[in-house]
């Protein structure tokens, strides 16, 4: 069967993901952070001075790495394609309270599988929050939610942003000085230059190939009964938790795990935030990187609306802090990112019937 | 036999080109055409299909994809 083929493709890219981002943690990365698109997002956005938080500034090869994987291997398969207007600025917003959910749990959607993997109990409840957000997000699109359609772009606007990546590994490589940089905390702990960009590069062209995406999974099961994309998560964590157990890093509970807290009720609120808000976008942060990297522009301006978010989330003090919890500034934006994405939700259910 | 039912699911972000297809089939057609732009709704909208009873053809048009699809 076709179906059972492409389950296996995944079960297998889930696998080679998981092991990237387990050897990522083994050569340097911080605990259950092989990768995380939201705080490396957030690193990056501090690395460029966008945000001055001294413990979370680097420019993450992983993220430029997952963006030139995707847009290698779109371009070799043909499936490049420049794309994009459908309601950016609306995308761009989504993005930034995405990205607010997300670090008010402090990790996105992959690392929030990753930290299940590693026995972190309070990725389990942002795992229900999570689910929870996009339930709501599958009744609006059976209520017909759309950001309207995309449109054929010129050629030079969808390779923009994966030359911007280049532009960045440019600089991190020759000009560093240009950026700033962690000596402590997080920001401080990673694997070397090319290892990370290498795995990036990996991850990057494996996701665009199985179109892997975190929320598509838990989406596809709620809406069609469809267990095809899930089984990519699935593989990812068994492969994390499996090589967690084996290497004596698994230690489950709720107190105590990097670079988190245990804010229940914001661990909840903040991933059923991304969870809306990634399936009103049609794909979780990983999925805008890949789709960006095939030059969809739209995903390219809410991976901005990210890089903003991140900015804001540490100059503003919303984001949660690891050990604490989430500050109040941070619960008022989840909670007003919340009601924006409902908002904005049952205002854009697109008319039936627009033939 | 009605007019023939056309889906242009192009340009529309994942997955609501499943969507579209799902409400068309919910009145059990013998056929119908379903329009995409890119490979990951085509994928999609064929392994939907497939799951609900249908044969797929894919036409590669200038700009995507034709899908038809007729119940087995």
């Amino acid at each position: 069967m076709e179906n059972n083929k492409e389950k296996i493709r995944l079960a297998v890219a889930g696998v080679l993901i998981g092991l990237c981002a387990f050897g990522l943690v083994c050569f340097g990365n911080p605990p259950n952070m092989g990768f995380c698109i939201a705080c490396f997002v957030r690193d990056i956005a501090g690395s460029l001075g966008l945000h001055s938080a001294a413990v979370v500034q680097y420019l993450r090869p992983e993220i430029l790495g997952l963006v030139l994987g995707s847009f290698i291997i779109s371009v070799l398969s043909g499936e490049f394609r420049s794309r994009g207007g459908s309601s950016p600025f609306t995308r761009l917003v989504l993005g930034f309270f995405v990205m607010v959910g997300a670090l008010a749990f402090l990790g996105c959607p992959f690392r929030m599988i990753l930290r299940l993997a590693g026995g972190d109990l309070n990725a389990l409840v942002a795992l229900c929050g999570f689910t929870a957000g996009i339930g709501g997000g599958v009744i609006l699109l059976n209520k017909g939610f759309s950001l309207g359609r995309s449109y054929r772009q010129p050629a030079a606007e969808g390779l923009t942003f994966p030359a911007v990546q280049i532009v960045l590994l440019v600089v991190l490589v020759a000009f560093p000085t240009l950026l700033v940089f962690s000596e402590t905390g997080p920001g401080s702990k990673h694997a070397a230059i090319a290892l990370s960009l290498a795995a990036g590069l990996i991850v990057g062209a494996m996701a665009q190939k199985t179109r892997l995406c975190m929320a598509g999974g838990i989406r596809d099961t709620f809406l069609i009964g469809d267990w095809t994309l899930i089984t990519g998560t699935a593989a990812l964590f068994v492969t994390v938790l499996i090589a967690n157990i084996i290497s004596g890093k698994f230690n489950l509970g709720f107190e105590g795990q990097p670079v988190a807290h245990t804010d229940h009720v914001f661990n909840f609120l903040g991933m059923a935030l991304c969870g809306l808000g990634s399936v009103m976008l049609g794909g979780c942060p990983l999925r805008q990187l890949v789709l960006a990297g095939e030059g969809n522009t739209d995903s390219a301006v809410t991976v901005i609306g990210m890089l903003l978010g991140a900015a804001a989330a540490h100059n503003l003090g919303f984001a949660g802090v690891a050990g604490k919890g989430v500050p109040t500034a941070g619960r008022v934006a989840v909670i007003f990112g919340l009601v924006f994405c409902v908002l904005l939700g049952l205002l854009k259910i697109r008319k039936a019937k627009e033939a | 036999m009605g007019e023939s039912i056309v889906v242009d699911a192009r340009g529309l972000s994942c997955p609501q080109p499943v969507i579209e297809t799902k409400k068309a089939i919910a009145s059990k057609p013998e056929a119908l055409s379903v329009l995409v732009d890119n490979v990951a709704a085509k994928e999609n909208v064929t392994r939907y299909a497939n799951t609900m009873g249908y044969d797929v053809t894919i036409t590669q048009e200038e700009d995507g994809y034709t899908l038809c699809l007729k119940r087995r």
